[in-house]
């Protein structure tokens, strides 16, 4: 699709089978895009082709159907090096998820480099995939965690950011767009002043992945981690980008096969980029059909998803805004397709509930991100959040059900 | 009110959530515990003071949905002034009737107003917010020091 061509979501939504049902007697909406997005027919037909027809393990079967099977997943690692602009293949490491790639810099990177009195910098809306794995770092290495706050929109305060780094800062551990506020961090920028200060920078991009153009290399992250399963692709699949200058130097996340180019009980020598870090037969059918599903979100065009998404956005706050009771979590300028928000004395779990017998799925609960709900003194929210095949109709569905809520608490 | 949702919404329970029974801190309490579901971040602390074996009050702190909350509030009607005894064989029922274990009419009708949860029963999403306050009360009797997580 090209600019010209008017962005059709109800054409997108007939690439996606498991929409078409009812749940509760009533059509199904699905507005629970941040934790985990439906797939397309090509992707879950990719899945079929792979166990129908080349089904084998990769990197080491001279026969046939392995050598298809290593093309298929190879020439997905190319998809994926393409479609963030990374330099080079090696840099594009499979893991099983966000989280995962998370961890393998906090082990692998962190702990050969960082020592006591070392800090890492995140945000105080961090999901907890971003909190976790740095705080088991500093539990070993002695390094201390710090926190960059936010203001009462959920924007971060970037004057802190800047007072917050230091000669002592090593990693700065950021999400690109938070899965509660929706906020959109300024990476670019914050990754020039933490080289500046001596540090790497580590993206979580888990929810901006699927919403907006990511040019690693215009970024000038050092590591970009992202997970298949919200990029319309399948669970247990992510990417981890790291610049091969930093890969190349860091020690094995996990040992066994595949990852080593040869073993004896003295020595083993480990496997060149990306190899080294893919340890174990992968999820091999995932990583294919993740190839798949950025080819689909390609044909659609990112900057057409940002556009549709924004307006998709705006008409979400102006329906929300008709309902005074109904209080925005998240109201940065720049901002992603999540509306979050709660009511007064109903708490997020009975909205949720309603919401369900009215066949809309939308998230409710701290969304791993407590530190974000303790900051605005709230014990939960409820969340909308947009897709690509989502329309004006879902969102007047979600609004309707709003109303219902407010009359039932009434 | 459609049907499902008043399964689930009956008007006892938006009554209690909106005016909660007991809904007070007890000062040194004889047997105090406290629930959390981490899973929603439901948050209870439980009250009570027993005497001779018998719970001569209880009451509730917290933050929580509509069930959790009314649901606590329930209990602390029911449980006041019984045995020791009597409370834990009604966590049994409650239990059992949330969770969907077959029960006799005799054992239904023994259930009193706490009927009103049964339809609980169809949401498996929410049955852990009907049980909180029970499986604390029952923690807090047992004098466990242990929080109490339905994770």
């Amino acid at each position: 699709m090209n600019n010209k061509t008017k962005y059709d979501a109800i054409k997108i939504r007939e690439d996606f089978p498991v929409l078409f049902q009812e749940v509760n007697g009533k059509p199904l909406v699905y507005l629970d895009n941040a934790a985990t997005t439906q797939k397309p027919l090509s992707v879950i037909r990719k899945i079929s082709e792979y166990y129908e027809k080349y089904n084998s393990n990769i990197h080491r079967g001279v026969h046939f159907l392995s050598q298809k099977a290593t093309a298929e997943y190879e020439n997905s690692r190319e998809i994926v090096r393409r479609f963030i602009n990374a330099k080079s293949t090696k840099e594009i490491i499979f893991l099983r998820g966000t989280t995962e790639g998370i961890n393998l810099v906090a082990n692998s990177f962190g702990k050969s480099n960082l020592k006591a009195g070392d800090e890492i910098l995140i945000s105080h809306m961090e999901h907890h995939s971003n909190i976790v794995p740095w705080q088991l770092l500093c539990e070993v290495t002695g390094a201390v965690l710090k926190v960059i706050p936010i203001s009462d929109n959920g924007e971060l305060d970037f004057d802190a950011y800047k007072n917050l780094l230091s000669e002592r800062t090593k990693i700065v551990g950021i999400v690109h767009q938070s899965n509660t506020l929706g906020t959109e961090n300024p990476v670019k920028a914050m990754a020039k002043l933490a080289h500046d200060a001596g540090a790497i920078i580590v993206v979580d991009g888990a929810q901006s992945i699927q919403h907006f153009a990511v040019d690693v290399q215009d970024l000038d992250c050092d590591f970009y981690a992202f997970s298949g399963h919200k990029l319309y692709g399948p669970t247990g699949t992510g990417v981890l980008f790291g610049k091969e200058s930093l890969l190349s130097t860091m020690p094995p996340f996990q040992g066994g096969g595949d990852m080593i180019a040869s073993v004896t009980f003295e020595k083993t020598i480990y496997n060149s980029l990306p190899y080294k870090f893919e340890a174990g037969t992968p999820n091999i059918e995932g990583v294919i059909a993740l190839g798949a599903a950025i080819e689909y979100i390609e044909g659609i065009g990112l900057d057409n998803i940002y556009s549709y998404e924004k307006e998709l956005y705006s008409y979400t706050a102006e329906k929300m805004s008709e309902y005074p009771e109904i209080k925005l979590i998240g109201s940065a300028p720049k901002k992603g397709g999540v509306f979050s928000f709660v009511i007064d004395n109903i708490h997020p779990h009975d909205i949720g509930t309603i919401f369900d017998l009215e066949g809309v799925a939308i998230r409710t609960g701290h969304l791993c991100t407590q530190p974000v709900m303790k900051r605005f003194n709230i014990p939960a929210v409820s969340r909308v959040s947009l897709g690509i095949y989502n329309t004006k109709e879902d969102i007047d569905r979600a609004a309707a059900v709003v109303k219902k809520v407010l009359e039932v608490f009434a | 009110m459609d049907n499902p949702l008043r399964e689930i919404y009956q008007q006892v329970i938006l009554d209690h959530n909106k005016s909660p029974q007991n809904f007070r801190v007890i000062e040194n309490p004889t047997n105090y515990s406290e629930g959390f579901n981490p899973l929603c971040g439901d948050h209870i602390h439980i009250y009570m003071n027993i005497v001779d074996g018998k719970v001569e009050d209880i009451s509730f702190q917290g933050n929580g949905c509509a069930i959790s909350k009314s649901s606590a509030s329930i209990m602390t009607t029911i449980i006041k002034g019984k045995s020791r005894e009597d409370a834990e064989k009604y966590f049994q029922k409650f239990h059992d009737m949330v969770t969907g274990v077959e029960t006799t009419p005799e054992e239904e009708e023994s259930l009193g107003k706490l009927l009103v949860f049964q339809g609980v029963r169809e949401f498996p999403a929410r049955v852990k917010c009907a049980s909180l306050a029970w499986h604390t009360m029952h923690s807090a009797i047992e004098g466990k020091e242990t929080t109490i997580s339905t994770e």
